[in-house]
């Protein structure tokens, strides 16, 4: 009965969006079917137009199934080592997202701990770190490819790096806010065991921070996902799902682009997902109430 | 020792000045006061009177702004350093991600107690505010009185012969609160340790105390420090009786007479 009363609203929604999306395909996509058949000189029901819209090659706006089709012909009936393979571009984006994701949490943790113990660091690194964000990833990605390939480093980095650049920020921020979330009674009983610095890190600071770091990891994550794929579109479109949705746009694929889309959705969903559980699992080993929901 | 009773505290003269925003604030203001081992001394008074200040000087939480201080026979930093004493804080404050058993070991962790000796004074410390049991339950499965209990066990834990508790059973209600106090006083009996209790509660000064200071705002100072004649082995009981009842009185007559009454 539960599980009835939740699924319920969200089918709804879910049916809702769909009849929006049909309707919105048909109307969309209408013009131009409209002008072929005025070209052609046929006789046009309804019926017929609504067919017809929802089975273009180059839709304006593709329909539900053309999408789900398209993504099962690339998936399941593509060897994953062939270049249309949606899911080898997919592997392609991921492995950069985590690559990128892992630098961000480790570079985020690290400049949260010098920003909490030394004041100068809080006082010169914060307005950077701050001020990194304010820039538009899209203009700073194809410096950082362009530089990085002057170098000699290509390929897979030069993404992660991007998606460290972004995935660092929600981390230092959340990490800064944890490591400084014990309260004063609890600095004060650490100060009265006379407990080193190290000790006052690593028993108290560092499993306070715990709640925020998760928190902060969803979020980092995601943007992880958004980093690789904004640096891909700038390296020649040679494969990954940023890749895929530059392809399709130049040559009018739109059914290829929302497919990408949903494959980028549908990765991100399971990363924050991933993250989520074992943010679960964490707590629950660390004795924190399940109070937590999400 | 040798027949004479050694001091652990000796205050002389100790002032504290906050400087705020609207002002100085003289927390406490030409305070002497003397602690001997294994006494029990209460200090009671209004919000503002410097009790809580005082434990603090104490344990170098805070620095005072003048005068001398002394803890076994050293200066409050040199006491902290060589963990002289155990704090009990109003909140029971223990770590949320550690058992009680985890909690309890943590100044043992800190102080480099070897693996063996920690699990021993863990279980020594527990059957000692009747914990036993309890070891492996994280603090949000405890009551906020056994939360406490625990916190004072995590400070019984290590080799500090004081005890300085602030409002330790402040924010628990009077029936958890009178059980305590008569385990707090099992516990002093048996570990002759030496006690100083901040408290707002008369009769809870009264019941535990062998000196109860009195202390008044602004400046913070003491008013005057009443010894108890009552016997060091008490029951509840003891608080119907004429003796508990006329220190009752004295102490509510000092706080008067202190102005605490006035607001």
């Amino acid at each position: 009965m539960l599980a009835g009363s939740r699924s319920l609203p969200l089918l709804t929604v879910i049916a809702a969006i769909i009849a929006v999306w049909y309707l919105a395909a048909v109307w969309l996509n209408s013009p131009w079917q409209l002008d072929r058949y005025e070209k052609a000189g046929v006789d046009w029901s309804f019926s017929q137009l609504v067919d017809d819209t929802l089975d273009q090659k180059r839709p304006v706006l593709p329909a539900a199934h053309q999408v789900i089709e398209e993504i099962w012909k690339t998936t399941v009936l593509k060897r994953i080592t062939s270049k249309r393979s949606l899911v080898y571009h997919t592997w392609i984006t991921l492995s950069a997202t985590m690559l990128g994701f892992i630098f961000g949490t480790l570079l985020g943790v690290f400049l949260a701990v010098l920003i909490v113990h030394n004041r100068a660091v809080d006082k010169s690194m914060m307005p950077w770190v701050i001020a990194s964000q304010t820039i538009p990833i899209l203009a700073i990605a194809p410096m950082i490819i362009v530089v990085l390939n002057a170098v000699g480093i290509s390929g897979l980095l030069p993404k992660a790096f991007i998606s460290t650049y972004l995935s660092f920020f929600p981390v230092v921020v959340g990490m800064v806010k944890g490591l400084r979330s014990p309260d004063a009674s609890q600095l004060d009983l650490m100060r009265t065991y006379n407990a080193s610095n190290q000790q006052m890190f690593w028993k108290l600071r560092w499993p306070s921070s715990m709640p925020y770091l998760f928190t902060s990891l969803k979020v980092a994550v995601a943007i992880s996902l958004v980093g690789a794929i904004v640096g891909e579109l700038p390296t020649g479109a040679v494969a990954g799902l940023g890749a895929r949705l530059l392809a399709g746009s130049y040559y009018g694929q739109t059914i290829q682009i929302w497919s990408a889309l949903f494959a980028a959705a549908a990765l991100a969903a399971t990363l924050v997902m991933l993250v989520g559980l074992v943010d679960r699992m964490v707590m629950k080993r660390m004795g924190f109430v399940s109070g937590r929901e999400g | 020792m040798n027949g004479k009773t050694k001091t652990v505290v000796s205050a002389e003269k100790l002032s504290l000045i906050f400087e705020t925003n609207d002002g100085p604030v003289h927390a406490l203001s030409e305070v002497d006061l003397e602690v001997k081992k294994g006494e029990f001394v209460s200090f009671i008074g209004p919000s503002g009177c410097g009790k809580t200040t005082f434990l603090r000087v104490i344990a170098d939480l805070e620095q005072p702004t003048s005068g001398d201080i002394l803890v076994n026979d050293m200066t409050p930093e040199e006491a902290r350093k060589k963990r002289a004493y155990g704090y009990v804080f109003q909140a029971a404050g223990l770590y949320p991600w550690r058992t009680i058993e985890r909690n309890i070991g943590l100044p043992l962790e800190i102080m480099g107690y070897d693996k063996a000796e920690q699990d021993k004074r863990i279980a020594q410390t527990l059957e000692l505010v009747n914990l036993t049991g309890f070891e492996k339950k994280f603090p949000w499965q405890l009551s906020g009185g056994m939360q406490q209990r625990a916190s004072i066990a995590r400070a019984l834990a290590f080799d500090a012969d004081l005890l300085l508790m602030d409002e330790p059973f402040g924010a628990l209600d009077e029936i958890v609160r009178d059980h305590l106090n008569e385990q707090l006083l099992q516990l002093w009996g048996r570990t002759n340790k030496t006690i100083c209790f901040v408290t707002h509660s008369i009769p809870e000064a009264v019941y535990l105390s062998t000196k109860i200071v009195v202390m008044s705002p602004r400046p913070g100072r003491i008013y005057e420090v009443i010894e108890s004649n009552l016997p060091r082995e008490r029951s509840l009981d003891i608080r119907e009786s004429r003796v508990f009842l006329e220190i009752a009185h004295q102490v509510r007559d000092g706080l008067k007479a202190g102005h605490s009454y006035d607001e």
